[in-house]
């Protein structure tokens, strides 16, 4: 296996699915000419030219409702938002066009859209460029909702984002761009609503995605100094969401931590806690603890953001105060 | 564009041409006579819902629709019933699904404002305001990338021309060259706001004129200058690959909305509605086609009675078919 940039593995994935096939194109800000703002994109435009890559205006709902159109007469449009905290002046042509044309067809009409992009804290980037929104694309019913963390999940992932019939939200965490891993050289893809055990133990379950799986390991090496066994389990999809993976981790450490850098309150780790408390309650032997996103906008000051979002340092906190 | 009224005598008509007028005729008065079905319908509850009903604005759709081939595309908006229609979607159909049967045209699940019918080239109603804009963009989009010859007609209200999507969609389609043709029902008002209250520029066509593709105004009450512009605009747009905006001036009789209760005396008169009764667009061709020696009046009610037994068929269908099953409320949320 070769060691691939995050970005690099998305790369590939777009390269090998357009390879693949025709219907597939790009669209978006500045992905082609000046090779995309974080680079996945870069070389594309040189290989494909402008039919299958698309500079756009900066017309978020027109150029995301013209995706969504050209998936409902049987193309694959692969979008590229800058950052998804720019996909919320498309919030109506995701949530109230894609998201619901296949039900009020009755079946007829299908959406195979993929929008992928950044989200996420860490770049002193502050208020309206730093905010990770996989919740209220997860809330509503009809999108699928895709989370890697490592380059080879990145790459598997987004093939099988591409390759399927349902508008798929790929949220890409921009502090991961950088960082490296081993890809598979053959062809592999992922499928959708998997998660992944990336570390085995016995004490504690954390239960997350994106950058919260690095967050986890930091913490779980440390922790691992002091006898205490965390598994780390990969929600890689929110929607759909492998909970069965979720609970059998339960039955075996009774004990789970929800992580993600999403805002706190109404996050994603609510619905843990709460799907937990369902299907599992009999298991646990201390109540669901979340570590979250402070509940402000992003601050801009270094410190302040660093406070803003969960740091190794909360989750062994929260490890300790799960298991005292 | 200068849509000069037909004077052909019925001699110099060909077979084909004295088809296709009886045919939008046809298609005039069902919809015509669907609507009011649906209307009385809507009051005994067997149609839920808002229910826009296309009355007065029938030769915009059906002129448009005529000149269609069928690799060709339609999306409107909510007020949507014209459309398919005009289309040929089974009119069975289209009035089940306004009665949520599950043998409607979307099982059910979409009611009177997001109809589909693929079979028939209608890919959507769309019940937010200018959503259609974006969305039949993106159909000419896709069938540039393919180059399938086809083209895609939008049509839309006047109200949409205030979106902010309508002006991206415009910019974008013109410097992409989309083979889209955007055709704004101007039908005076959106729901009870008049266009001089909405919008900074009435000309709605001269609105729309500054994307670097061609803009146009026309009689949407007379079918036949309905028809010959959209065949050369829909012509231009196939062969030239360039998007064209229509503005059809037009009226609505009914109020916006079945439930409408303020309509006439709240935002306009009964006599505004009586002018414009006038220039009805089915007694407008009635009276080219007699006049023209084209049919006689016993052929013309021929056809309004067919028509009426047509949308009875399709009410007693509607009345008869069941209701989705329980399960359905979880199907389709997901493609497998
Ligand atoms: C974004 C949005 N805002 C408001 C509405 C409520 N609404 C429904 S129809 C309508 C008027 C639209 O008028 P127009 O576009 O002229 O179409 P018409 O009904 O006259 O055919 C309004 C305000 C809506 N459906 N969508
Ligand atoms: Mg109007």
């Amino acid at each position: 296996m070769a060691i691939k940039l995050f970005r690099e593995a998305l790369r590939e994935a777009l390269i090998e699915e357009m390879d693949r096939d025709e219907r597939v194109f790009l669209m978006g800000e500045d992905i082609g000419r000046y090779q995309g703002s974080f680079r996945v994109t870069e070389g594309l435009f040189q290989k494909y030219g402008p039919q299958r890559v698309w500079d756009t205006p900066i017309s978020e709902p027109g150029f995301i409702a013209i995706a969504i159109g050209a998936a409902i007469e049987g193309l694959r449009p692969v979008v590229e938002v800058m950052t998804w905290s720019f996909a919320f002046l498309a919030m109506d042509q995701i949530v109230n066009h894609a998201a619901k044309i296949l039900y009020k067809s009755g079946g007829a009409c299908p959406v195979p859209l993929v929008i992928r992009g950044p989200a996420g804290p860490g770049r002193q980037l502050a208020a309206q460029h730093s905010h990770s929104f996989e919740l209220w694309m997860a809330h509503a019913p009809g999108l699928k909702v895709v989370l890697p963390s490592t380059p080879a999940d990145a790459k598997g992932l987004l093939k099988t984002a591409i390759r399927d019939n349902n508008p798929v939200m790929f949220i890409e965490h921009p502090q991961l761009y950088l960082t490296r891993g081993e890809v598979p050289e053959d062809e592999y893809t992922i499928p959708l609503g998997v998660a992944d055990i990336k570390r085995q133990g016995r004490d504690v379950s954390v239960i997350t995605y994106s950058r919260g799986v690095l967050v986890a390991q930091q913490a779980a090496e440390r922790l691992q100094q002091e006898g205490i066994e965390v598994e780390i389990i990969d929600l890689r999809t929110l929607v759909p969401c492998d909970w069965d993976t979720v609970f059998n981790s339960i039955r075996k450490t009774h004990r789970a931590i929800a992580l993600h850098d999403d805002w706190r309150y109404a996050g994603f780790g609510a619905e843990i806690a709460a799907q937990v408390q369902e299907h599992a309650f009999d298991w646990l032997d201390a109540p669901v603890l979340r570590v979250a996103g402070a509940d402000v906008p992003m601050p801009y000051n270094k410190h302040l953001e660093r406070a803003a979002y969960p740091q190794v340092e909360d989750v062994i906190t929260a490890v300790k105060q799960v298991l005292a | 564009m200068s849509a000069k009224t037909r004077t052909k005598k019925a001699a110099t008509i060909s077979k084909e041409e004295r088809e296709e007028l009886l045919e939008m005729y046809r298609q005039m008065v069902l919809i015509r006579h669907f609507e009011q079905h649906c209307d009385k319908a809507y009051r005994q509850d067997k149609i839920g819902g808002y229910l826009h009903l296309y009355i007065g604005e029938e030769a915009v759709a059906v002129g448009f629709i005529s000149q269609l081939q069928p690799q060709d595309r339609v999306l409107g908006h909510y007020r949507d019933h014209g459309y398919v229609l005009a289309l040929g979607s089974d009119p069975r159909k289209v009035m089940a699904e306004l009665y949520g049967k599950v043998t409607g045209l979307c099982r059910g699940k979409s009611g009177s404002m997001h109809f589909y019918d693929k079979a028939h080239n209608f890919l959507g109603g769309y019940a937010i305001v200018g959503g259609v804009i974006g969305i039949a963009t993106g159909v000419a989009f896709a069938q540039k990338y393919e180059n399938t010859g086809g083209i895609t007609l939008c049509f839309f209200g006047d109200g949409a021309m205030n979106a902010g999507l309508l002006h991206e969609c415009l910019n974008m389609a013109g410097l992409w060259k989309l083979p889209v043709v955007y055709i704004v029902e101007n039908n005076k008002y959106a729901m009870g706001t008049p266009v001089e209250l909405h919008s900074a520029v009435t000309n709605l066509a001269h609105r729309a004129s500054v994307y670097g593709f061609p803009s146009v105004q026309i009689d949407g009450m007379d079918v036949l200058k309905v028809r010959e512009a959209a065949r050369e605009i829909i012509a231009h747009v196939r062969t030239h690959q360039e998007p064209y905006f229509v503005e059809a001036i037009t009226y609505r009789y009914v109020g916006h909305g079945a439930a409408d209760i303020t309509d006439p005396g709240s935002y306009r008169t009964r006599e505004e509605i009586e002018e414009w009764r006038k220039r009805d667009p089915i007694a407008t061709l009635h009276r080219y086609l007699i006049e023209n020696g084209i049919c006689t009046k016993e052929e013309l009610e021929a056809i309004d009675q067919q028509a009426q037994r047509v949308v009875e068929e399709a009410a007693r269908f509607a009345d008869e078919s069941p209701d989705p099953p329980l399960e359905e409320l979880w199907q389709h949320v997901f493609m497998d």
